[in-house]
């Protein structure tokens, strides 16, 4: 089993210490099923309902490369503090599956509750946990006369289960049943009826435990609970793209999805009702970033999204999009490696790849949305800056961000007006009268361009990937080649000043510095908590949002002694860019990985920087 | 279906394709306002020649140069795109995506008449994925292959497209794999204009061009296109001896554009005419072959039997307007997408409300 549920170290601020008196809102379930059985729609009500009661919560799937029949985990995590980040060890495992349910048990920690159904409950072999059988087949029957169904409701039976054992209101499963069935009346009474089976059978035969508890609170007021694909694919929609050319890969495809969905309800024109966007669904990734460059020249806001794999089809074109200077957005939902390599699961493993791609002196801005309201904005916002600056633009988002159940406040309206950045139409070109396509005019080194299809003579031009004259004729002279990277250096360096800044958080007596980014961010955040609360150790803290670096994180890292850059990779990719546009900070960068294919949890962080903090020290 | 025969007077048709141009064009450009840059290829290149043919048929056909939006993969014919319309944006791409750069291109702008210079390697090798997937999808594009049956710009390596038993220049090589028949797997993919000519031949080459002007969607034409430097001799099935002894139109061919008030008459049985979406007409004058350009199967098996005899036939090989074009089956707005204004572009925050409403 691939999920690493190891045993507590402690619990440190966050809850008290298994007593009489049980710790409230602060607990994670973890349920093991087999995926393909419905349970995704269990899981979400699930959470839904503990969202109800006014308790902060996240909810992280961890499901196979297939459709049916492999083992899947699903993880809520609700904590009052607002800490949502994976935590290593679940307080309770629902355990549904045969498949795993061996590694299940073995990894449980003392003392946890397991609930477990009544075929398997002879894999209980340990005597340290708090054992609820549960004869999930029987109670099934009676609720779901459709025996092709039964695999399905019984996956509610245990909402209603847990509802009695954690004291979930059952009006919040019942609205939360409403919600994700709100089109399937019949499905929405069906599950109600399967959700109330199991919390009555569970009130009548099991025992009280005393471990855990969930009260109503009031810390979701007025929250949102969504996935970054389709907070991006909105951010899209929103961001006025007019072209989306994509190729079906997982974690990415529910984005463009979502976006579609988006384009196709809010971007019909109001009169005629037709399309103010094109949507074509690529061959492969070859094809998706060729359809977006030449939307991106004849003048869209075309964009793409995509993982890893696809990155590294779109390497050739990434070039011609830089060189040629070409508006273009990839939004890279990062995953772990190619081919059947854990393709369901998360990491920032195209950092380093995504920044350089292709051939020949290549780099690309790029912008790194921490949270849901960032994925919505960096997507918007990636469209605008493509234009701006006249290239490609990556917004690196990851599986985690992408595809898992986040908490949020409502995003605010783009506040940002569309920029359609430096086009000359006929007009201006009538005005000014020259035209020379990579004439640097501003000192910024993003130069003018013109539209196909305008009409003053001046106006067209020939556009290549290789060398080319600031008027853009075909050149092989050292002088022109060196020129143009020279050029291009400028712009990048302009760049540094409109990729989002990043968010500085300082602490009065900190000792520890921390840079990190993504989906990363509220590990990092409960590891500072942890830090403060257990060690006495103040953090400073720094989420970078955007590359290339710009003056405050130069600051940063200069006014700082060490460094420690979190990331969720083997080989610290952002680390090392950092340490080259830093070399003489390099050998105070330091790092803390993870990359075993899960969401980071706050826990790996403290012990990374307690490891690093004890090397530190003069023995 | 458009095919038609016109009903004759019996008078002699007049010699259809050849509408005398005078000094200027509907539009009053001259034809030097059609022209581009000096060709850097190989003297006596064939794509020099298709060059001339696209700057007269885009002149006599009248479109403004600044309505079209020419692209390129990379290869000899990539570098065509350079010397015609002066006045037209161009794009010189990277090999074998010219096909879904131009669909990308042509979605942004659909008012820009899209041509689009490929090769064999371009088309037939690193780009045949794309190539089929944008016919399949009917992108509304001239699509030229200059077809030279070798890699020219890498110094005379087979292509797809190379006949077998084809000789490799100097190394004696022989090609014994099968060759790609773009028109034929055009054909197989829904193309709806698909034709094949010689380099050699500009009167056909710029009859047909003009035809696939008029043509609402994909427009392929296969233009065997001679390498003077690497592929012309004894040994090549696509050198100019070998094409100019081998060519067997289909069909003397003729092009009447829309805007042309003469109306000429056709001997009964022995013309076919084919309406094209703008009113222009083409005339499929019969010579040997009893031949019917809308008649799908008969198109196949007709490209099956030359290949397997080593014919080389010209001329339009299947014609077809069932399918909607690539922007029409989208229902775009009539406007290019590139230009519309930020109001139509961004929904009001209202929207964001209440789609953000659905996730409390």
């Amino acid at each position: 089993m691939s999920i690493a549920m190891e045993p507590r170290a402690h619990r440190g601020n966050l809850g008290v210490e298994a007593s009489a008196t049980p710790v409230v809102n602060d607990l994670v379930v973890t349920v093991a099923t087999s995926n393909g059985t419905g349970s995704q729609s269990a899981n979400l009500i699930l959470m839904r309902a503990i969202f109800g009661m006014g308790i902060p919560v996240s909810g992280k799937n961890m499901f196979p490369s297939n459709i049916q029949g492999l083992p899947t985990w699903f993880t809520v995590r609700a904590n009052a503090s607002g800490w949502t980040a994976r935590r290593r060890e679940a307080d309770v495992l629902v355990a549904m599956n045969v498949e795993s349910i061996a590694e299940d048990i073995a990894s449980l920690r003392s003392g946890a509750i397991l609930v477990i159904t009544k075929s398997l409950a002879s894999y209980v072999t340990r005597g340290d946990l708090k054992v609820f059988v549960v004869p999930f087949d029987e109670l099934v029957v009676p609720v779901c006369k459709d025996a092709r169904l039964r695999k399905m409701v019984v996956n509610i039976l245990y909402v209603g289960v847990l509802a009695h054992l954690l004291d979930i209101e059952m009006d919040e499963v019942k609205n939360a049943i409403g919600r994700q069935f709100a089109k399937k009346g019949s499905a929405a009474k069906l599950n109600t009826d399967a959700a109330i089976a199991g919390f009555d059978w569970a009130r009548e035969h099991l025992p009280r435990q005393n471990e855990f508890t969930l009260r109503r609170a009031n810390l979701t007021e007025g929250k949102i609970i969504i996935e970054g694909n389709q907070a991006a694919g909105l951010g899209l929609m929103f961001g006025g793209i007019t072209v989306l050319a994509w190729y079906p890969i997982t974690p990415s495809s529910s984005l463009c999805e979502a976006c579609i969905d988006y384009l196709e309800e809010y971007r019909a024109d109001p009169e005629t009702g037709k399309a103010t966007y094109a949507v074509i669904q690529a061959e492969d990734e070859l094809a998706s970033i060729a359809m977006v460059i030449g939307a991106g020249w004849a003048g869209a806001r075309a964009a793409t999204a995509t993982a890893g794999p696809g990155i590294s089809l779109m390497s050739e074109i990434a070039g011609l999009a830089y060189f040629a200077e070409i508006p273009a957005v990839i939004i890279d939902v990062q995953r772990m490696g190619p081919s059947t390599g854990l393709p369901t699961r998360t990491c920032q493993g195209d950092i380093w790849k995504a920044y350089q791609l292709s051939h020949g002196d290549c780099k690309h801005p790029m912008l790194l949305p921490g949270n849901m309201a960032e994925c919505f904005e960096f997507a918007a916002e990636s469209l605008n800056l493509a234009e701006r600056l006249q290239t490609l633009v990556f917004v690196m988002t990851d599986l985690d961000l992408g595809m898992n159940s986040w908490m949020s406040a409502p995003f605010e309206p783009l506040t940002k007006p569309i920029d359609r950045g430096k086009v000359l139409s006929d007009e201006d070109l009538a005005r000014v009268g020259e035209f020379a396509r990579y004439k640097d005019i501003d000192g910024d080194g993003i130069c003018y361009r013109t539209l196909p299809g305008s009409s003053h003579p001046n106006s067209a031009y020939f556009t290549r990937g290789t060398g080319h004259t600031e008027a853009a004729t075909y050149s092989e002279k050292p002088a022109d080649w060196a020129g143009n990277l020279d050029r291009l250096t400028r712009k990048f360096d302009t760049a540094r000043k409109l990729v989002p800044k990043p968010v500085i958080k300082m602490t009065a007596g900190a000792t520890v510095a921390i840079i990190a980014f993504g989906s990363s961010d509220p590990a990092v955040e409960e590891a500072r908590a942890i830090l403060a609360a257990e060690e006495g150790t103040k953090t400073d803290y720094l989420r970078l949002r955007g590359l290339p670096i710009g003056s405050e994180v130069f600051e940063f890292i200069n006014t700082h002694q060490i460094v420690y850059v979190v990331e969720q990779n083997r080989d610290a990719q952002c680390a090392s860019i950092l340490r080259l546009e830093c070399p003489d900070r390099a050998p105070l960068i330091r790092s803390i990985l993870h990359y075993n294919g899960l969401p980071i949890d706050a826990r790996s962080i403290v012990e990374g920087i307690l490891a690093g903090e004890k090397r530190s020290k003069p023995s | 279906m458009t095919s038609a025969t016109i009903p004759s007077d019996g008078s002699e048709a007049p010699a259809i394709g050849a509408r005398k141009p005078g000094l200027s064009n509907r539009l009053n450009l001259e034809l030097k306002a059609y022209k581009g840059g000096e060709s850097t290829l190989c003297s006596g290149c064939g794509h020099d020649a298709i060059t001339s043919a696209i700057i007269k048929a885009f002149f006599e056909y009248g479109i403004e140069p600044h309505h079209v939006a020419k692209l390129s993969g990379i290869g000899c014919s990539a570098k065509t795109t350079a010397y015609f319309l002066n006045r037209a944006h161009g794009f010189n791409g990277v090999h074998g995506r010219m096909a879904a750069m131009a669909a990308g291109s042509k979605l942004a702008n659909r008012k820009l008449v899209h041509i689009g210079v490929s090769g064999d390697g371009d088309t037939a090798s690193i780009g045949l994925g794309n190539f089929l997937h944008m016919v399949r999808r009917n992108v509304p594009i001239l699509y030229l292959i200059e077809n030279n049956g070798c890699y020219g710009l890498t110094k005379g390596q087979f292509s797809a497209t190379a006949d077998r038993g084809s000789v490799k220049k100097g190394g004696g090589t022989v090609n014994e794999m099968t060759p790609i028949d773009c028109c034929a797997l055009s054909i197989e993919m829904g193309c709806g204009y698909v034709a094949r000519s010689f380099s050699g031949d500009p009167k056909q080459v710029v009859a047909l061009l003009k035809g696939a002007l008029a043509h609402g969607g994909t427009a392929v034409i296969d233009i065997v296109s001679p390498c003077v430097t690497f592929n012309n001799h004894e040994g090549s099935t696509k050198s100019y001896p070998y094409a100019k002894a081998h060519e067997d139109p289909l069909h003397e061919l003729g092009f009447v554009p829309f805007f042309d008030e003469v109306r000429v008459d056709y001997d009964p049985g022995t013309t076919t005419v084919v309406k094209l979406p703008d009113g222009s007409l083409i005339t499929l004058k019969k010579l040997g072959h009893d031949y019917d350009p809308t008649n799908r199967s008969q198109a196949l098996d007709l490209l099956n039997k030359a290949s397997v005899e080593q014919q080389f036939l010209t001329g339009l090989v299947y014609f077809d307007q069932s399918t909607p074009p690539f922007d029409e089956q989208m229902d775009l707005v009539p406007e290019p997408l590139a230009t519309l204004p930020a109001s139509r572009i961004r929904p009001p925050a209202s929207a964001l409300h209440a789609i953000l409403e659905r996730f409390r």
